[in-house]
């Protein structure tokens, strides 16, 4: 039995290396010169130019864009995840509870019309949404960048499906003792959602930092550039003539996974539970 | 629904409002617009329109690189599917096996969820770099020809095996999840049942995972089809010669970069379809599992 535990470690661990070694060696490239990296290829250990090649990409905007240095465009891209997922918690909780408690005559309708965006990803419908944009001078603004991507259904079904399971019993009693729907809403149903409103955010962050094509089609303007879409400039940089500063490219690839990375593995828990409760 | 609801004349109404304009807006209208362009031709001004029925369609139906763009997404999708699912499963099991260190391995096998997929396409061409990469040396020194900038197969290698690391993560949540509500009891009475592992396994285990296997196959194909442009723009850009173009990629490509509207809105209203197609099935299968 013993001998076997020991087979399963090495499996795990193979797997694990399999998920770490990729990104381990773009966080080891990343802290060399770059004339190491292109006379001796991608690095496997940790080197001596991790400060410069940082503080470089962090503050000089010397690198990709021009004047954008990754400061800004983390900024953005934090703007982006935050607003972004709390958008779309605030008005999928509100439209959920209305679907889910109140007895309204357009309430099917709305509830069809809401979740028929589920049918068409924003990736499929971009010329169209650009142009809508456009017209309403939405380009390159925050508004412009968040607004589109909140108009899906996701989240409302997530919290649909999550007040459908809450006991009638508790609106029953709250009606007994005289509680309003606004009452309600703040002092039964909220307290109870805490961890699924924390489960869905985690989620949705993520979901908002690493939007890409959005972002590339939206901003024109680089002072709007996020973190995930500077790595097309990067790639431009890489096929230009000058000498490729990899390290650079390598910090900026770092920065652009470790915030979201860090938020699934500290809620761990909360993440792990928002996704599999989705699936019921 | 409840069988408890609030009456009330316009509360409702106030709080699907946000919503509503922003679907309408964002969603409804842009919709609309992809379905009426499909159907229209527009001259390169802008300033005459012709309705033109399905003309676009049958263009695009005849349309060599559209039939090739079509192969490689189903061949694309299989292989990610196949392969992330396999490889998730494999370590589920072992993880729901293990007595020491789980939550350890469950950390450093879900993190890479959160790894956009453009960024994972940055990684692996680093990775893949002609001469300086550590993947392209490998390669090359097992005596493989590699050159995914002419060969089409390779290119699709590339943008396969990054695509596989990004899913393995979110497969490997659903599988150990679904693995640990089987109940104690069944496994046990299965143990005395049947000695090998492996039968085990297979004639136990895999078909009480089948719902939740089932669930995360609709949810790679659609990963597959939809969040895997962020890989292929920063990886291959379709080439060589658009065979690594997913349909996605080649709405965008052919509605962005080749500013074909009715085209790429008639693509758009076809994967439109397609979705329509996998949500029926999705939603039929959860409708199943809650009447159990």
């Amino acid at each position: 039995m013993k001998r076997f535990q020991i087979f399963d470690h090495a499996i795990l661990i193979a797997g694990v290396l399999f998920m770490l070694i990729p990104v381990w060696i773009t966080f080891a490239s990343s802290t060399h010169r770059p004339e190491t990296l292109l006379s001796d290829g991608l690095q496997f250990w940790i080197g001596d130019y991790f400060w410069e090649t940082y503080t470089t990409v962090l503050f000089k905007g010397s690198g990709f864009t021009g004047q954008v240095n990754a400061l800004l465009m983390l900024k953005n891209s934090m703007i982006l995840g935050l607003g972004f997922s709390i958008g779309k918690i605030a008005i999928s909780i509100l439209a959920a509870y209305a679907i889910v408690y109140f007895r309204f005559p357009a309430g099917n309708f709305i509830f069809w019309m809401i979740f028929s965006s589920l049918l068409l990803p924003l990736e499929v419908r971009i010329l169209p949404s650009y142009e809508v944009v456009s017209q309403l001078g939405m380009l390159n603004s925050y508004t412009g960048l968040i607004l589109p991507l909140i108009a899906s259904a996701t989240a409302t079904f997530f919290f649909r499906q999550f007040f459908k399971s809450v006991p009638d019993e508790l609106l029953e009693s709250a009606r007994l003792d005289n509680a309003g729907p606004f009452r309600f809403l703040v002092d039964i149903l909220w307290p109870l959602s805490t961890t699924m409103v924390a489960a869905i955010f985690i989620i949705m962050f993520v979901v908002g930092w690493n939007q890409y094509l959005w972002p590339i089609l939206m901003t024109t303007d680089e002072s709007y550039y996020t973190i995930v879409m500077g790595i097309k400039q990067i790639l431009n940089e890489l096929e230009g003539n000058n000498v490729p500063k990899y390290n650079e490219a390598m910090a900026l690839a770092m920065m652009a996974l470790l915030p979201p990375v860090l938020v699934v593995v500290i809620f761990q828990r909360w993440f792990v539970k928002g996704l599999v409760e989705t699936e019921k | 629904m409840k069988r408890q609801q609030f009456q009330h004349p316009f509360l409702p109404y106030f709080l699907v409002v946000p919503q509503v304009l922003i679907i309408s807006i964002f969603f409804v209208w842009p919709a609309a617009q992809a379905i009426y362009q499909s159907f229209v031709l527009e001259d390169a001004f802008g300033l005459g329109v012709q309705f033109v029925w399905f003309e676009n369609y049958e263009s695009i139906f005849n349309d060599r690189q559209y039939v090739v763009s079509a192969t490689f997404t189903a061949i694309f999708s299989t292989l990610v599917a196949f392969f992330s699912m396999a490889l998730a499963l494999f370590l589920a099991v072992k993880a729901d096996g293990i007595l020491k260190g789980a939550t350890s391995y469950k950390i450093l096998l879900i993190w890479v969820y959160a790894v956009a997929p453009a960024v994972a396409g940055i990684v692996g061409t680093f990775l893949f770099t002609r001469n300086l990469g550590p993947l392209y040396n490998l390669l090359i020194a097992s005596g493989w020809d590699f050159n995914p900038q002419v060969n089409v197969a390779d290119a699709a290698f590339t943008v396969i095996l990054v695509s596989v690391w990004k899913q393995v993560s979110v497969n490997f949540i659903y599988f150990l999840a679904g693995l640990q509500s089987i109940p104690t009891y069944v496994r046990e009475a299965a143990l005395i049942d049947c000695k090998s592992n492996v039968r085990r396994f297979w004639t136990i285990i895999f078909p009480l995972l089948a719902p939740t296997g089932f669930f995360v196959l609709v949810i790679n194909i659609t990963y597959a089809f939809f969040d895997t442009f962020g890989v292929i723009d920063t990886m291959t850009r379709g080439s060589p010669a658009g065979g690594t173009n997913t349909l996605v990629y080649k709405v965008y490509q052919d509605g962005f970069l080749g500013l074909d509207l009715g085209g790429s809105s008639a693509q758009s209203v076809i994967l439109m379809i397609l979705v329509l197609v996998l949500t029926m099935v999705q939603f039929r299968f959860i409708e199943r599992k809650i009447h159990y």
